[in-house]
This record gives C-alpha cells, structure tokens and sequence, in this order.
C-alpha cells in the first residue's frame, strides 16, 4: 500500500477514497472548465478594453452557469448523414482522457487520486486518446469543413507528440523517474532547485520548457496554433456540427486539457507544490503555478494571429524536432560528463 | 458510402471535392458564396457566386427622379457612403452644370477621407480577424467610434450618410467638428504606429502575408481591379490623381504604391493610405473657405438629355457612375461601376492552387463588401 502513503484521505476505506477522489477530481475539472471560460472571456475584454461579461452575477460571474443551462437545454441534433454511434461517442471520448490524467497529477504532498509509478507514460497514453476523439468527432459528423479539421488535428498532433515526448526523455533522463511524486520531491528546496533551472543537467532547460510549452499549445489546439478549430477559415472545424451540450463537452474537454497540460508543465518544470522560496510548500503553490500559465495560454491566445498549416507542421519537424533532439543529446553527455 | 455522400468526384487521377463557402461563412463577411473545388486542401477552382443580396439599385434609379435615388447611393458600399454619394451627386452636377460652392468642396473632402479612414479601420480589424487574430478588431473599432461620432454630428447617421447634394451639401459643419476632426487626427497618428509595431510587425502575420496570394499588374489590368489592390500590384492608379476631382489638385498627398504584389503589398498600401489621409485632412481643415455651402439649383433638377460618367476613389477603389439621360426628370439609365465587383472577379483565377488558408488571406486583402458587389 505504498502508494497510499501521500494521500491525504489515508483513514477512509479504499473504496470511498476513490470515489471521493473522482468526485472531487470530475467536480475540479468542471468547475476549472467553466471558469476558465469567465476567465477566458473577461480576460480577453481586457486585452480588448471592454468589460466583458456583466450582467449575470457580480462582474458576470455567473455567466458560465447561465451557458451551461443553455447548452443542456438545447438539442442536440444528430445530423442524419451522420454516424450516429461515433457522433455520439466522441464528446464522451474527449472529455474523458482528461479527467484520467488528471487522477495522476500530484496536486500537493498529501493530495493526489493515485500516485503511479508510471504516472508520467499514464498521462501521454491517455492523453492521445483525446485526438482521435476530435478525430472521429470529425469524421463522423460527415461536414466537409469537419473533415478537413479532422485531418489536420492527426497531422499537427502527430508533429506535436514527437518533440513533446522527446522532451519528456530529456526530463526522465534527468529525474531517473516517470513518478510525478517523485519528480516533485526531487525540485524541494527553492526556485533554483527547479527542473527549469537545472542548467548543470541541460544548459538549455528553458529552451526545452519552451519547446515542451508550444507543443503543448498545439496539442490543445489553442491559438496561434488552433487549426482544427480555425473560426475564419473551418467554422468550427470537427465541432461544426454539434449543437448544445455536445457542443459543450468539447469546449470543457479544450479547458480540460490545457489544465492537464499546465499542471504536467507545473510538476515537470516548476516544482509542483514545492515553494519558490524553499518553505511553507504547499498546494496553494501548485495552484498559483498552474494558473500563471494558464494565463499565458490564454494571454497568447487574445494577442497572435494564427499560423498557416504547413508552417506549423514545418516549425515542429524542421526547428522543433531537431532542436529537442539537440537537448537531448547534450542532456546525455552532460549526464556522462558531471 | 462517405466518398458519395460528401460529394468527393472522381475526375482523372485525382480526387476533388466540392466546398461550398459561403453565403454563411465567417470569412467572406456577408453573403457571398465562393464554390470551391478542393484537391485536399488545395483549391483547384473557387467560382465566386454573387448576387444573394441584389437589390436592383440601377433599376431603382431609373424609377424615381435624380434627388430620390440619393439615397441609395449611401447603401451600395455601406462602408464608404460618402465616396459613393460624390461620385452620383458629382456625375449630375456635371451633367446639369450646377456649381459648387468651394467651401462645400473642401468640407467633401474632408468627409470623404474621414470616411476612407473608417472604412480601412474596419477592413483592418476584420482582415486580422480572417487571420485568427481577434483582439486588433476591437481596437478598430474602438478608432471607428470617433469618425462616426464626427460625422453623426454633421450628417446626422453613423454608415448611411447621404450628405451631399446637387450643388453642395445639405448641413455646414461646426467648428466643434473642426476641433473634433483635428483632435482625432493627433489621436490615430499613435495609434496608427502602435498598429504598425504591433500588428504589422508580428512575425506570424508577415510569415502570412509575404509572398502570399501575388495580384500581378497585368492581371489587375484584365478584370479592372482597382484601388488598393492594383496599387498593391505595383501601379500609381489612385482617381483623386489620374482623373483629378473636387479639391484633390490643390491638397498635397502621396499615393502609396507596393511593388511585391502579395497580401502583405495590399495591406501596406491600405495601412499608408490612412497616415495619407490624416495628412489631406489636416490640409483640407487648414485651407478650409468660409462661404455658402450650396450652388444655385433649380427646385428639380433637369438633366439635359446625354451620357455622362464620373468616377471616384472610393475605399475599395474606382467607383463610377455613368448616367444617361433624355431630358427628362428621371434618369434614363443609371450605371454603377462598384470596386468590390472587379476585385471579387479576379479570385478565380488568383486564388488558383492556394491552400485554404492562404486563399481566404487574400479575399481578406481584396476587401469585399458584398452588398457593393451584388449592387
């Protein structure tokens, strides 16, 4: 038992700590996934001086509640050309992949639904499923426009994965462990202790956290790289046909990943838990880290247009694959050397 | 089963696919339909489909007299009112020989550029917008606010103006338009340089446009392609220059010219166009006359039998109206010689083996308002 020994609901029974992990990982995930949305959009009337959403609640703060009754209050209306079963099966598809990576994640010493020693590897399985939930979201719905989104979201997933998982050797190289505990144990004692500043394992820590960052960017299909869902040239892309809360699990399912996303570039990158400052660690630590970045993702979104496809599959197989290719190698050498 | 039901055809060795963009689509702002036939993500041909939004303005116009189709001519561009009203009010001045006083030219003028500005604020939110970046749309805008604000003052609407007539205008401006006018020029001059550190020198942006969607001079040339695009393409063609009109002689102003063709060619000569009209304003506000505002016209207006044309810059480029009368109080014919229509002509054949992406940058580029191109 272990790999119990962290967890904060250690007296309860193994049953109920699990349910009550998924419960409050599934209540995190939708809470996060509307609002982000508040976030997102308030965000963006900032950068665009407006007020954003006001009239619902306080400063518009119940407004994700107010779309979510809409959405489920709609039809969902299954196009009749469509493959009924995979239309149906794919907003199930994308939304779950999310909530199992986030049952790896450690959010603080003492809080974390499972701590597995293949963490790490648990997180990029699950984690691809979500593409060929798009995919098949895609396909199914039978609309030209879905289908030519259906077939640049495998192309650019499949340029993004590669980088991203060379990456991720880099940091298993470097942590010797694919435990996401463990990889937060090893950062405790500082900011200097952090992964992202491990310049005497890699020189090029930041470069490789900035590679590890676009691809993330592109694996959740957020701007400038968000060409499964290009507004102005695909509508909507893979989720043009969907209507209603289908529509809306997609939408969660995009917030869903950029916080598995954030939360890996927290634990891998920024000591998860651990404190800048070497003490009074904790989880409040883990969140504000999580929610910096998240913030960036949404800052870059509101501020860069959009690339051009071939660009951004060349930017991954020319630049990006090399380059995290380049660190790898030297993170073996520098291994060999100190 | 899915090949037939997504109507991909076979024809020879490769596989095509028709897409329908359009009459609903985000990027064609308004209801044009672009029929595309795709190779992949390829366009083999784009056939644009107009005419989802005629309103038969030639035909109205000669079924009511020369004042009651004025207007009219504010709703054919919506975004470039003032130019299209000039361009008819100015064609049956010329037609019946009414003098304008020299005041109401100036105050034309100043309207007209102030007009060019708020029209090429709008493409330019809306041309980033087609690139995916949403954020300069609403600063647009933002600037747009006051040049309708302005002239709301003046001509009492914010898009239709209708505000010159048969030998004048039918309001003098204040001097707190005046004051108005010269307090946003020193406004956008910041603003136009910020745009130009923020947006246009964004490197996703200049990857996006450079080399992107070449317009060459000779094919300008062959569909009558006007304005921005054909001075994107490398040719001086600008009417308040070649085919000098109202005041323009007297004011001094360079026509931007780009010889590289492409999207970002266009953008730049448009981006120019306004630093070119703040600079007509400040000169049209300086030498500003005192003195009426309209001519001496008849109660109705008699056209002496005869064909006569009149072109303008318009925002989108040359816009023309060729009238032909019989004598009688109502035209004749009326013949509307809209930008967006010529420009629109030459996507077929420009748009020929883009990608998807790279075709909708440059529809972005050409400016289309489609009511202008359906009439």
């Amino acid at each position: 038992m272990s790999f119990l020994a962290f967890n904060l609901l250690e007296p309860w029974p193994e049953p109920f700590r699990l349910f009550l992990y998924l419960a409050g990982v599934m209540a995190f995930v939708g809470a996060n996934a509307a609002y982000l949305v508040w976030v997102e959009r308030k965000g963006a009337a900032r950068f665009q001086r407006r007020p954003g959403p006001t009239e619902v609640g306080p400063a518009g703060l119940l407004q994700p509640i107010a779309d979510a009754i809409k959405l489920m209050s709609k039809q969902v209306h299954v196009p009749p050309d469509s493959d009924r079963i995979l239309f149906r099966l794919a907003p199930v598809m994308v939304m779950s992949p999310g909530l199992m990576c986030l049952a790896t994640i450690p959010f603080s010493d003492t809080i974390g639904a499972r701590n597995l020693d293949l963490g790490l590897v648990m997180v990029f399985a699950f984690g691809s499923i979500n593409v060929m939930a798009i995919m098949l979201g895609g396909w199914a719905s039978r609309n030209k426009y879905a289908i030519i989104s259906s077939a640049r979201i495998v192309s650019q997933n499949v340029a993004y994965e590669i980088p991203m998982l060379l990456v991720v050797i880099t940091m298993l190289m470097i942590t010797g462990t694919t435990n996401l505990h463990t990889i937060v144990e090893q950062q405790a004692g500082g900011f200097w202790h952090w992964n992202i500043l491990k310049v005497w394992a890699n020189p090029l820590m930041p470069v490789t956290f900035l590679i590890f960052f676009t691809c993330m960017l592109a694996e959740t299909n957020r701007a400038p790289f968000d060409m499964a869902e290009a507004e102005s040239e695909l509508v909507a892309g893979a989720f043009t046909e969907y209507a209603g809360m289908g529509f809306g699990v997609f939408f969660m399912a995009e917030y869903a990943n950029i916080l598995v996303g954030c939360s890996l570039a927290t634990v891998l990158f920024f000591g998860g838990w651990q404190s800048p400052i070497g003490v009074f660690s904790g989880v409040v630590w883990f969140l504000v880290k999580l929610y910096l970045l998240i913030f960036t993702v949404i800052w870059i979104r509101w501020t860069f247009p959009r690339t051009q496809f071939y660009r951004l599959l060349n930017l991954s197989w020319k630049i990006l694959i090399p380059i995290s290719l380049g660190t790898l190698m030297l993170t073996c050498v520098m291994l060999k050397i100190f | 089963m899915l090949l037939e039901k997504t109507n991909l055809v076979k024809s020879g060795d490769n596989e095509t696919f028709v897409l329908n963009l359009g009459p609903q689509h985000p990027a064609t702002h308004g209801v044009l339909r672009v029929k595309l036939t795709m190779d992949g993500e390829y366009i083999t041909r784009a056939e644009p489909v107009p005419g989802y939004i005629h309103r038969m303005h030639e035909k109205m116009g000669e079924n009511r007299t020369w004042a009651q189709f004025l207007p009219n001519t504010s709703r054919i561009d919506y975004l470039s009112a003032m130019h299209y009203t000039h361009a008819y009010v100015a064609a049956v001045e010329r037609a019946a020989g009414i003098e304008v006083p020299l005041r109401a030219e100036y105050i034309r003028v100043i309207t007209s550029e102030l007009n060019r500005i708020s029209s090429h604020l709008v493409w330019f939110g809306a041309f980033i917008l087609d690139l995916g970046g949403f954020t300069p749309l609403l600063y647009a805008f933002d600037d747009r606010e006051k040049i309708l604000d302005l002239l709301e003052s003046v001509t009492g609407a914010r898009l239709t103006y209708c505000y010159y007539r048969f030998g004048g205008l039918c309001n003098d401006v204040d001097s707190d338009f005046i004051t108005g006018t010269k307090e946003f020029i020193e406004y956008l001059k910041p603003r136009l340089e910020m745009y130009r550190q923020l947006v246009t020198n964004n490197i996703i942006l200049k990857k996006r446009l450079e080399g992107i969607g070449p317009i060459s001079a000779e094919m300008c040339r062959k569909y009558g392609a006007t304005g921005p695009v054909i001075r994107g393409a490398g040719v001086a063609c600008d009417v308040r220059r070649v085919e000098p009109y109202s005041v323009y002689p007297e004011l001094d102003f360079e026509i931007p010219v780009y010889h590289e063709a492409d999207c970002m060619a266009r953008y730049l000569v448009r981006m120019d166009e306004m630093y070119q009209s703040l600079r007509i304003l400040e000169q049209a506000i300086a030498k500003l006359p005192e003195g009426p505002i309209m001519g001496k016209v008849q109660k109705s207006v008699k056209v002496p039998a005869g064909d006569y044309y009149f072109a303008v810059e318009a925002s989108r480029g040359r816009f023309a109206v060729r009238i032909v009368s019989d004598g009688k109080e109502i035209p004749y014919r009326l013949k509307l010689r809209a930008p967006s229509f010529s420009n629109l002509s030459l996507f077929e054949e420009a748009s020929q083996g883009m990608m998807l992406p790279d075709a909708l940058a440059l529809m972005g580029s050409l400016d289309l308002v489609i009511p202008d191109i359906d009439r």
